[in-house]
């Protein structure tokens, strides 16, 4: 087996029991790694139960998977997944960094955890030496502490228990915040600063597993691959042309700020009631100005774009985050009414240092004051905040709080879906209008009203990954970056940026096959391998349970918000009709292999040797009526 | 193609991307494989954001030859780069002590000292290095005499220095 160690690490945080655990070559070729392998384990081991796990609780999974082609394609990433308490599915949410490298270097693919620890834990991996560690002085630390702490005192352990070697560099690690810990259903997994896996909620699994970080460093090579003449030249191949994406680089998604909202008006603003804005404050060139370096990146990346910005005085003196990129720019800012590139920067500080995924926790601050801004949610209601649009500190003072679970932080920390049910059932109106959320995840900051963005009428209605932007269904099926597409980029595992020139597809083909010596074609690929992990994602999300259950009539649909007409900009009036979602989708559930109700046929999971996922998706067929 | 005469590689840190593109050509090239942790040059990054490349500097006195007890290393005539037998080499870690910088490091399975050669005068490190417009690590032609052995600092020291530079000595006194 090549691009692989074979092992994975299997952690019982009940026990403190550590075992070595081998996946075969066979599970391997189907279901490559990362996202497609996290479904593979999921469902063999949960999912007869699937309804019944309670993603909070001690039975749930906890996967962080690397791919074949981590490390060898340019930035390294990482898979994070289990039932997600967001969706109540699976989601594959990946992360960059240097942790999976040192994973792959200290001779694992990945890492299980099951159960949860009884007292606030870390594990220490250095090679084969693990150790599940107190983690008792950095639970309740932000991300700068956190950090800060386990990188200089495993650095003193290392060079106490291993002498004689010189300096050691860092080890890479991966955390949660407060917010994790205090299981809020928005919390991401975080690495470095501003690094997120925010889709999902994973940042909450880690919390009730009572696991604060790991911490790893291995000293070993990658694994040898296939060919390595040819895994060097494809890798070069897909590095030349991230060099040339000169305008990309440059900025990196730190420009769309000010573009997504005026060119293509699909930004969200003020919890999108208008997806327009033409702030010149907000541009480019602005937060340029902030920034102390201008190209950051993780492992092997040529893209490098990540921009370092460091507020240095005034009332945000002390942020320091990435950019901020788009996605934050867009729901820590515009979305909250916010258009200056220094309340952006520091609101996205906040997040990081407490554990929060922007998109998840900017989108449900952005509903909290939208229920202010109609008289719904007062001001005692949030505990004196007077949540106005374009007030950082007061967005602040309600991050802190939902990271507390303090007050209303307690209903908004179970994210907005959760929280518009349970505002609704007390207030006695229906604000699930104003949760701008597929499947109980916020939408990415890329709206479809307008018609001019990427994301089209099936593309969150019908992902397996709910509101993900980065995972969107799409028509033509296959297009590598739609969400068959987007299932090799999270399992294999690659960045999607190193992938928007489509001169680097051909390449990651072939980089593929020279690193593990599969010949995997793309017909291969879209019809069989890409079709069986997302059916598993579809039938766990379709499953569901235990707190919400979805009904593909009924929740396999837009925001209901995008029924609006947008109120301002160039495409001013434009709405979209149910009807037109509803055909869409309809052809999608055709072409995909589901039936009328959105439920994967019989005929398809056994053409695919599906057999058990079958047997629970007949329950759910009768139960829909399906024909 | 090794170019004649001596070179330096020239360390600006504010410009590292943290890409780590230099430790993947360097271990390709003297191990065949990809392994950041038998890579002649380093990337440390003791606080994110602050990437420090790391690698021998060849100052004008070598005190790592000098305190090599077992004679396993020499410097190159060509290129000035310090060179280690790995067959002499007894990983004791005396040249490591002598270090300014404590630059060199124990080859992770091989148990040798591990020192930048200078790629025979064609370094890879810059190469990608420039390739990418970062320019964090450049080539220079020539002695640099007395200036070289300045840049024989710790990740430590130097991660403290770019710190106070990038966020603001405030703000790096708080980290």
């Amino acid at each position: 087996m090549r691009g692989y160690s074979g092992k994975l690490l299997e952690v019982d945080l009940t026990t403190g029991n550590i075992k070595e655990n081998r996946i075969s070559e066979g599970v391997f070729r189907q279901y490559i790694g990362g996202r497609g392998l996290a479904a593979k384990i999921l469902w063999d081991r949960l999912g007869e139960r699937w309804e019944e796990i309670d993603p909070l609780g001690p039975e749930n999974i906890l996967l962080m998977l690397t791919g074949p082609l981590t490390g060898f394609i340019p930035g390294g990433r990482i898979c994070i997944s289990g039932k997600s308490p967001q969706s109540n599915g699976m989601v594959g949410s990946t992360i960059a960094g240097e942790f999976p490298i040192e994973l792959k270097c200290a001779g694992y693919d990945g890492i299980i955890f099951t159960g949860a620890a009884e007292k606030p834990s870390y594990l220490l991996i250095k090679d084969s030496d693990i150790e599940l560690k107190d983690a008792s002085h950095i639970w309740g630390k932000g991300a700068k502490e956190t950090v800060l702490t386990l990188v200089s005192e495993t650095r003193k352990e290392f060079e106490n228990k291993y002498r004689g070697f010189g300096l050691w560099k860092e080890p890479s690690i991966l955390y949660i915040g407060p917010s994790g810990e205090k299981l809020c259903r928005t919390a991401a997994v975080t690495a470095k600063w501003s690094h997120a896996a925010g889709y999902g909620g994973y940042g909450a699994v880690m919390g009730s597993k009572k696991l604060k970080a790991v911490v790893v460093k291995g000293t070993g090579p990658l694994p040898e691959v296939y060919d390595l003449e040819k895994t060097i030249e494809y890798a070069n191949k897909i590095v030349q042309v991230m060099l040339n994406s000169d305008s990309f680089r440059r900025w990196g998604t730190g420009a769309a700020g000010y573009t997504i909202g005026a060119e293509l008006s699909s930004e969200p603003v003020m919890n999108w009631q208008e997806e327009w804005h033409d702030e010149r404050s907000y541009g480019v060139d602005k937060f340029e100005l902030f920034w102390v370096k201008k190209f950051w990146g993780d492992f092997g990346c040529a893209l490098t774009c990540l921009k370092l910005a460091v507020i240095k005085s005034g009332a945000f003196k002390g942020a320091i985050t990435d950019n901020p990129d788009y996605e934050n720019q867009a729901y820590l800012g515009t979305n909250l009414g916010i258009f200056d590139p220094q309340s952006n920067i520091y609101l996205t500080w906040l997040a990081d240092e407490l554990g929060f995924c922007g998109i998840q926790v900017g989108n449900a601050l952005a509903f909290a004051a939208e229920l202010y801004q109609r008289g719904i949610l007062t001001r005692d209601d949030l505990g004196g905040i007077d949540l106005r649009w374009g007030d950082a500190k007061a967005f602040a003072d309600l991050m802190q709080m939902i990271a507390r679970r303090e007050g209303i932080g307690d209903v908004l920390a179970e994210g907005t879906y959760r929280a518009a049910l349970k505002i609704s059932k007390v207030k006695g109106i229906d604000v699930t209008r104003y949760a701008v959320t597929v499947k109980g995840i916020a939408v990415g900051a890329h709206g479809i009203r307008s018609g001019k963005d990427y994301p089209h009428y099936v593309s969150y209605p019908c992902s397996v990954q709910g509101g993900d932007h980065t995972s969107v269904a799409y028509i033509p099926i296959d297009h590598l970056m739609g969400e068959l597409g987007i299932i090799l980029c999270d399992s294999a595992i690659a960045c999607m940026f190193a992938l928007f020139n489509p001169a680097n597809w051909e390449n990651l083909w072939a980089l593929l096959e020279a690193v593990t010596g599969w010949k995997i074609m793309p017909d291969e690929w879209f019809n069989v391998m890409a079709r069986r992990i997302l059916h598993i994602q579809r039938a766990m999300l379709l499953l569901g349970g235990p707190d919400l259950k979805w009904n593909p009539k009924i929740h396999d649909s837009v925001p209901s918000r995008w029924y609006e007409p947008l109120l301002k900009g160039p495409y001013s009036g434009k709405a979209l009709e149910e009807h037109k979602i509803r055909e869409e989708i309809k052809e999608y559930y055709r072409l995909i292999g589901w039936d009328e109700n959105g439920i994967p046929t019989s005929e398809e999971l056994k053409r695919l040797g599906l057999e058990d996922v079958d047997r629970k998706m007949k329950i759910l067929r009768e139960q829909y009526g399906s024909g | 193609m090794s170019q004649s005469g001596p070179i330096w590689i020239y360390r600006n840190y504010l410009n590292c991307s943290g890409c780590r593109r230099c430790e993947i050509v360097c271990s390709l090239s003297h191990e065949g494989r990809i392994w950041p942790e038998a890579s002649r040059v380093r990337i440390f990054m003791l606080v994110p954001g602050i990437e420090i490349p790391h690698l021998c500097v060849q100052c004008h006195d070598y005190p790592c030859v000098e305190a090599c007890s077992v004679g396993a290393l020499s410097t190159s005539k060509e290129t000035g780069a310090v060179l280690v037998d790995k067959e002499k080499c007894i990983a004791c870690g005396q040249c490591i002590e002598a270090c300014p910088g404590k630059i060199p490091y124990i080859h992770p399975t091989d148990k040798y000292a591990v020192i930048c050669d200078l790629c025979n005068g064609d370094p890879k490190c810059v190469k990608v290095c420039s390739e990418g417009g970062w320019n964090a690590l450049q080539l220079i032609r020539g002695r640099v005499g007395y200036n070289s052995k300045l840049y024989a600092k710790t990740p430590e020291m130097i991660t403290t220095e770019v710190m106070k530079v990038l966020f603001g000595e405030e703000i790096a006194e708080l980290i």
